[in-house]
């Protein structure tokens, strides 16, 4: 019911909604909460075992029942807290794990069910048969229990992450949060101001205080007008802290976008803000609890922190006729507050023998308890036991208050414990618990508005001397009420019925009582055995409660008990949050070649080697099958002339006096002996003796090497060189560069390649000027570029470099050539092909865990000198013949198909994993041999040429009788590669 | 056959205008790393303000102007934008052309630093990155390079090849900028 | 986590490659033995406490950094270059 002239609300801005299916009419300001209570609606959810039927219990992001669906198809979203869910035109929201309505769920059935479903009870109940727990009671308990459902799609709505900076960080913005704003932005100082609600001002919006003379509101209003005004202070409404971590790092989100339609185009959903922040004020208030006592789960009955802030934020009676129940003089206010707004107050109820209650018209009650309570749907009666016997009262709203719980979460987020504190029967944070964070007001257990707004004024002056600024002069602390908290615990009323602790969990006194009784006496162990405070609230309704009474049963005190470990995040954050920003291409960065568009524009699949993509192979027309294509490419290499971008391999420019002594030290072999104008392969290794990345490197003057790296390995191999500089040679006067971007590179391999060069080239090429390994300048239509006559295909080959930007016209020029020769482009499928029929290795050979002496490179390493892994490669286990050696494999018969991974066996044995004599690494179809082909590593390898063993593919039950030959399949006097 | 072609690393990708902020690729010259040898710093700055009128910029800064400018570029080393390095540099620091190993953008607009605050994990703002202050860091995913120009206006570069992606990082927070009006 | 590199300053971790003890800055000679070098490349500390750790300042300004880091609290007691660090030790 709305009353007339209260709440923070637009009157004049109405906005319809539907909640399951109905139609109602809420006000700009309103969220779903506050809307559907102005209606009238109490029943706004299921709970998550027993189905009971709940309202809501709070008016804030801790709301444990009121949890509801938006959104249609892709877009629904599931669990989504009505107190927080800011109401739009067309919002459609749903309620949750009920069926087939809200008002008659079938499953309720479990209510009646309870005394088998009390903590543990799948644990009990279902065990045998043993395969049915996986097959049917899990299923069965998963559809029975739970929140809402996510659509199984992708949700359309996009969200962002973003980075913000500040001197300071003010976590709140209640009384004490605000006065650190303003003490700290009058001084001057990089203040960010976060709030979690869609307003600013904290409890001063929800109670009835006054700052200065003004209405609570009007004075947070002021201030926020006054912090708007100032350039150093920046504000943000509906943003959620929700992790503290290291070195001044905080985790919020930020809810940008109205849910739905009223997004605008391109706009976020949400944003994941990480705020670096020099120092921090914790100012996040505090959480008021419930009382446990019998049936205090039904629609209608509230926090009474809540029933005010619908009155006084929303102008809503949270009910027609409302008692009131406390053991805290805070609580009084509901009932003042209420009175005061012309809404009948039944009884105020307080748990303590001794109070001094407000002027009231409604009778009070002191030493009482409200031991019950009647209507299913919706709350009808309460039973009451006064110190004069027992009373029923008809109500339809329960205002309840256990007391307040700072809000110490964050605190704990760096594994910070909080402090027991008697006199307010609760945890406050331990001080230092999070480096360059201090709390102020209520989440430090100041309850006042006066000693918030002392307490964040003078955190604020604290911070400011830590930034080396000074506070303002004369700035006067701003005057509120001051009245102390009173409260005597009660955490649970004395009772044989259920009475609940964690709502959401449906976790009641018994299931706690019944934890310590089982010896779950940590409140960890609590805590998993009856899964109280897990899900969306995490227990900031029910965790002290909990586990004062985890103590109570247990016979320890509360410090001793207590309490479970806080954790990021604060409030629950949506998956697609966290992972924003890294969906589709936005999951990693797109290396792409200069000839990429031209490769798409010949229909190749582009496979992803590391962040590149390079075309797989080219179709032509007719072709049905890949290797029809590949097979085509390596014709075009081993009888004509092929080109391919080999781009992607790793650059390096290596320049200064002790370029080629570095070089020395991190290959295996010698580059200081290398001629001017020539090109060496060098072998990498590891500091442990395994081969690192091989790769050919140039000397293009007397202090000027290229090294090429392999595509795969290019940035370590950059770290590498960094760090053996760095730390280990910082004598060596060189200096490295990546020039990978700087030049786009091209294979031209085949008989014809000097031939298709010598059309392009300024200056043709020959063998004597021009003889294997050779290096060096370049021109093409008067364009500087490089050429290497290198090859990986074994064939006679050239690589052509020249600056990027003529990339893709050299590569057009190229193919076109290529194929007026007979030739064309290849892809890497052919690529593959032709090095594993040279015997080249790549990393699927040099995988990590084999040597130089496996590859049979021992002879690389050279004798005369140290070099990075040579120590260690000496090793006698890393030398023994009885090794895993490189060699070819061919199929006896030569019908059999090879494949990668296959296991190699002696003839005649079982073929297990024991009795493996070694793998596998490479294996293709050679259209050059006409049958497959494979490198692999074998025991003894080279000691076994010509000997025929077992190939065996277990995983695709591929078996086949190999030869052992050598690993060099086409011309292994390379020939052709010199000719 | 004619000539080679040259093809600019955005081509077809920017440039891009969304809510008050522009994306356009910018031509810079050549390109140069200048990194000096053991002990050369002195020399080499003294020989490229010589050949070129700037020094060599100090860590995380630029010297120089449009046209001319060397952008610091990580340890011990500069990237001179504009004219062909003077040789005589040579002496003194190793110099390798880079002209066409990093696309350029200049991303300008009121909302250009909320647009990087999406993708860049240090403070841009104009109160701790001053016209004239250059970071090595990550945009999103790709380490690049942030130079502010302006006010209201910085230069990116990230590698050639991933040029689409910065463009496309770049159109996803403006647009994100944007909406929030 | 922050690290505030002696070059580019205080940065995110994102920009930072984490390599391990620091340790690695002490490469036995060729001919230390077996132990030492065993040591060198396999045997790692795993202390809660005070370690030295190399990081590599990757998406910054590529230089290798030893780090002081308390891995039970969390707090770097200090960054230097790994070259200062070597420099200083020949």
């Amino acid at each position: 019911m709305r009353i007339d002239g209260k709440g923070l609300i637009d009157r004049a801005q109405p906005l319809r909604f539907q909640f399951e299916g109905i139609g109602h009419t809420g006000f700009e300001g309103d969220t779903l909460a506050s809307a559907l209570l102005a209606k009238g609606v109490r029943l706004m959810g299921r709970s998550f075992k027993y189905h009971r039927p709940r309202g809501v219990l709070t008016a804030g992001s801790e709301e444990p029942n009121a949890l509801v669906t938006i959104g249609r198809g892709a877009a629904q979203e599931p669990n989504v807290r009505a107190t927080m869910l800011e109401i739009y035109d067309g919002l459609d929201a749903r309620a949750q794990n009920a069926w087939p309505s809200l008002r008659a769920d079938a499953m309720a059935i479990n209510d009646v069910a309870w005394p088998f479903l009390g903590a543990g009870f799948y644990y009990k109940t279902f065990m045998w048969p043993r395969g049915f727990w996986e097959r049917l009671y899990e299923p069965l308990i998963r559809r029975a229990a739970g929140l809402g459902a996510l659509s199984g799609a992708h949700h359309p709505d996009r969200s962002e992450k973003a980075y913000a900076f500040c001197d300071l960080l003010v976590i709140g913005s209640g009384p004490a949060g605000l006065a650190a704003a303003l003490t700290a932005g009058r001084a001057g100082a990089d203040v960010l101001l976060v709030e979690e609600d869609s307003l600013f001002g904290g409890r001063l919006n929800a109670e009835t205080f006054e700052v200065d003379g003004l209405a609570g509101p009007d004075w947070a209003a002021q201030t926020v007008a006054e912090l708007r005004d100032m350039e150093n202070v920046r504000l943000m409404t509906r943003t959620c802290v929700v992790g503290a971590y290291d070195h001044g790092t905080y985790a919020a989100v930020e809810r940008v976008g109205p849910h739905g339609a009223r997004r605008p185009e391109g706009g976020v959903a949400e944003t994941f803000w990480r705020i670096v922040a020099k120092r921090a004020i914790l100012a996040a208030g505090a959480i008021e609890r419930p009382v446990a006592f019998e049936n205090n789960d039904r629609p209608g009955i509230m926090t009474a922190s809540a029933v005010r802030a619908y009155l006084n934020r929303w102008g809503v009676a949270s009910g027609q006729r409302v008692a009131v129940f406390g053991n805290n003089d805070d609580a009084h206010r509901t009932a003042v507050d209420l009175e005061a707004a012309g809404v009948e107050v039944a009884a105020l109820i307080d748990s303590r023998a001794e109070i001094a209650p407000p002027d009231l018209n409604c009778p009070v009650y002191a030493g009482a308890m409200v031991t019950g309570s009647a209507g299913r749907l919706g709350l009808k009666r309460i039973s009451v036991k006064t110190g004069r016997g027992n009373k029923d009262i008809e109500v339809d709203c329960l205002a309840m208050s256990g007391g307040w719980n700072p809000t110490v979460h964050l605190t704990c987020h760096m594994n910070g414990r909080p402090t027991w504190r008697a006199d307010i029967a609760s945890f406050v944070p331990t001080p230092g618990s999070i480096p360059g964070l201090v709390t102020a007001g209520a989440c430090n257990g100041d309850f006042s508005t006066q000693a918030c707004l002392k307490a964040g004024a003078e955190a604020a002056a604290a911070v400011l001397k830590d930034l080396g600024l000074k506070a303002s002069g004369g700035a006067r602390l701003a005057e509120a009420e001051d009245s102390p908290y009173r409260i005597a615990p009660l955490w649970a009323v004395p009772g044989t019925g259920r009475a609940w602790l964690d709502f959401q969990n449906d976790v009641t006194v018994k299931d706690v009582k019944q934890a310590a009784v089982e010896n779950f006496r940590s409140v960890e162990h609590m805590k998993r055995y009856t899964t109280q405070g897990m899900a969306t609230d995490q227990g900031k309704n029910s965790n002290v409660a909990a586990l004062a009474l985890l103590a109570d049963a247990t016979g320890r005190g509360i410090p001793e008990t207590g309490t479970t470990t806080f954790r990021p995040p604060f409030s629950p954050v949506s998956l697609a949050t966290f992972g924003a920003g890294a969906q589709g291409i936005g999951f990693a960065p797109q290396r792409l070649t200069t000839s990429h568009g031209e490769s798409i524009a010949r229909g190749a699949p582009m496979i992803e080697a590391g962040l590149w993509y390079r075309p797989s192979y080219f179709p032509q027309k007719g072709e049905t099958h890949w290797r029809q294509s590949c097979d085509r490419e390596v014709g075009y290499v081993r009888k004509a002339v092929g080109v391919c971008d080999v781009s992607t391999l790793g650059k390096i420019d290596l320049q200064g006096p002790g370029a080629a002594e570095l070089l020395d030290f991190v290959y295996t072999n010698t580059f200081s002996t290398l001629k001017v104008g020539r090109v060496r392969y060098g072998l990498m290794l590891r500091e442990d003796g395994f081969v690192m990345d091989d790769g050919t490197t140039a000397r293009l003057g007397d202090q000027h090497y290229v090294m090429t790296t392999t595509t795969a390995a290019a940035g370590a191999v950059m770290r590498h060189l960094y760090f053996v500089h760095q730390a280990l040679c910082p004598h060596l006067d060189v200096r490295f560069t990546s020039v990978t971007e700087q030049w786009a590179q091209f294979a031209v391999a085949g008989p014809k390649s000097r031939e298709l060069l010598n059309g392009l080239l300024d200056q043709p090429v020959d063998n004597e000027t021009w003889p294997f390994m050779a290096c060096g300048d370049m021109a093409i239509g008067g364009i500087p570029g490089r050429l290497f006559r290198i090859s990986f295909s074994g064939e006679h080959a050239y690589e052509v470099a020249v600056p990027a930007r003529y990339g893709e016209s050299l590569f057009k020029r190229l193919v076109a050539r290529a194929e007026a020769m007979g030739g064309g482009a290849y892809g890497m499928e052919a690529l593959n092909v032709l090095r594993i029929e040279k015997g080249h290795i790549t990393h699927a050979e040099i995988h990590g865990r084999t040597t130089a002496f496996d590859i049979g490179f021992a002879r690389m390493l050279s004798a005369k000198k140290d070099c990075i892994g040579k120590t260690m490669a000496a090793r006698e286990g890393l030398v023994d013949p009885g090794r895993e050696r490189l060699v070819g494999l061919k199929p006896v018969g030569g019908d059999s198909v090879l494949s990668a991974g296959a296991h190699l066996f002696d003839t005649g044995v079982a073929m297990t994993r024991e009795t493996s004599l070694g793998y596998t690494t490479s294996a293709v179809f050679s259209p050059t041999l006409g049958h497959h082909i494979a490198l692999g590593f074998l025991q003894r390898g080279p000691e076994r040429m010509g000997e025929v063993i077992r190939c065996f593919d277990h995983m695709r039950g591929l078996e086949a009788e190999v030869e052992v030959c050598p690993p060099v399949f086409v011309d292994p006097d390379g020939g052709r590669t010199r000719g | 056959m004619g000539e080679l072609v040259g093809t600019s690393p955005c081509a077809g990708v920017l440039p891009l205008t969304i809510g008050d902020v522009q994306a356009v690729e910018v031509e810079l010259g050549h390109l140069t790393s200048i990194a000096p040898f053991a002990g050369q710093a002195t020399a080499a700055s003294v020989a490229l303000e010589a050949a070129h009128g700037m020094p060599l910029p100090k860590a995380n800064c630029t010297t120089g102007k449009e046209g001319a400018r060397a952008i610091w570029f990580g340890r011990d080393m500069a990237l001179l934008a504009g004219p062909t390095c003077d040789p005589a540099v040579a002496k003194h620091a190793a110099l390798t052309d880079q002209s066409d190993a990093w696309a350029a953008v200049t991303l300008s607009g009121p909302s250009a630093e909320d647009v990087l605050a999406r993708l860049v994990p240090v403070d841009l703002r104009s109160v701790s990155f001053k016209r004239g202050h250059t970071a090595r860091t990550l945009l999103k995913h790709m380490n690049g390079s942030v130079t502010r120009l302006g006010p209201e206006s910085f230069l990116i570069l990230v590698f050639r090849s991933m040029a689409r992606t910065l463009a496309h990082d770049l159109k996803e927070a403006m647009e994100a900028v944007a909406a929030r009006g | 986590m922050r690290l505030t590199c002696p070059i580019c300053g205080a940065r995110d971790r994102r920009e930072f490659y984490y390599q391990g003890d620091a340790v690695a800055l002490d490469r036995p000679a060729p001919g230390a033995g077996v132990q030492a070098w065993d040591d060198y490349v396999h045997l790692r500390d795993n202390p809660a406490g005070p370690r030295r750790e190399l990081w590599h300042h990757e998406a910054g300004c590529g230089a290798w950094l030893v780090v002081e880091r308390n891995t039970t609290t969390h707090e770097v007691h200090g960054v230097t270059l790994a070259m200062a660090v070597a420099e200083a030790r020949r």
